[in-house]
């Protein structure tokens, strides 16, 4: 009788195999961790949108306050639509600096003319350079950075009122 | 004569139409071929972060352009494709890699075929090795009178 069993091991390790693959296609490949995550915020040396002579670097980042991180561009239409969202962050007490995307400084002074400015400071990138090292693939992203300038949220695309409902915010509450 | 000519104007403006297309993906010139064959196979092989399955030499995004920019900067700097590799997987993650990373999350896919032929094998010597004792054990008397008992009755009938 165990012979019979031992028999039906190969069937049963095929279901298993079959129903671990299977849940893997029901998975959104854009919902994958950053490769940054619970590494430092990326080394880096730039001016401001607002001001061309003030130079920030990473202790921007790292001065013991929870930081949400947001690239955006003028060219961007989801970063409109989340803008909203950002300021309901901001007016929370919630430290916000934005990284300016691939703008030129008139268009990313004019879209936080038109749409708010929820930003403590703009990091200008016109190049895209910084983002590059953040592995930004796309505007809008948002990176949640702890109090020692560590990575330690990414949050990729649109956020959402539900998205600062459900993960945003008990994700700067989990850092805070 | 005008005809022709116009035609002619037509068919070229068609061919300036092709060339502009293609030109969402630039062109580099190379010198030296070992570089390019690099360039080519670095750029093949680097998957397109923000789109479902494309190379960042076969795609018009944004960031495929600046990692083709920064593939072929770090080629003139002369750094290795290893180094090339790993410095885009330290920024876009794993998903960059056509060619995934023997690693923890990755174990099954490599191991699985080679786990499959070595437990083949394995089943495959207890089978012969089964058989191999089954044929070299003698009959007991006992069997030998049952094995002749059943030849008989085969003859009588």
């Amino acid at each position: 009788m165990t012979r019979r069993l031992l028999l039906l091991l190969p069937l049963i390790g095929f279901l298993g195999l079959s129903l671990f693959l299977y849940q893997g296609l029901s998975l959104n490949p854009f919902h994958r961790d950053s490769a940054l995550m619970a590494r430092e915020f990326p080394a880096f040396d730039m001016v401001t949108l607002e001001d061309p002579e003030r130079r920030v670097d990473r202790s921007l980042l790292a001065n013991g306050e929870v930081t949400l991180v947001n690239v955006w561009g003028e060219w961007c239409p989801e970063c409109k639509r989340e803008m909203p969202q950002l300021l309901d962050l901001a007016a929370r007490g919630i430290r916000m600096v934005g990284i300016s995307y691939k703008d030129t400084r008139e268009k990313g002074l004019g879209f936080l003319q038109d749409f708010g400015n929820p930003f403590e400071v703009n990091i200008f990138d016109p190049d895209g350079e910084l983002a590059f090292e953040l592995g930004v693939y796309g505007a809008p992203e948002t990176f949640l950075v702890d109090r020692e300038g560590i990575i330690r949220y990414h949050h990729t695309g649109y956020i959402s009122a539900g998205d600062v409902r459900e993960h945003i915010l008990p994700e700067v509450q989990k850092w805070q | 004569m005008a005809v022709i000519r116009l035609a002619l104007v037509g068919i070229m403006l068609m061919l300036m139409a092709g060339t502009l297309q293609a030109g969402a993906i630039e062109v580099r010139e190379f010198d030296d071929p070992v570089m390019e064959q690099r360039y080519r196979s670095l750029t093949a092989s680097l998957r397109c972060p923000t789109c479902e399955n494309q190379a960042i030499n076969d795609s018009d995004a944004p960031v495929s352009g600046d990692m083709r920019e920064r593939v072929y900067q770090m080629l003139m700097d002369g750094r290795a494709d290893m180094e090339i590799r790993d410095h885009m997987v330290d920024r876009f993650g794993n998903y960059v890699l056509y060619n995934p990373r023997l690693e923890g999350r990755t174990f099954l896919l490599w191991g699985l075929p080679a786990g499959l032929v070595l437990a083949g094998g394995i089943l495959v010597a207890l089978v012969v090795r089964a058989r191999r004792n089954a044929s070299a054990r003698e009959l007991s008397a006992e069997e030998r009178a049952r094995l002749d008992a059943l030849i008989n009755r085969g003859r009588t009938e």
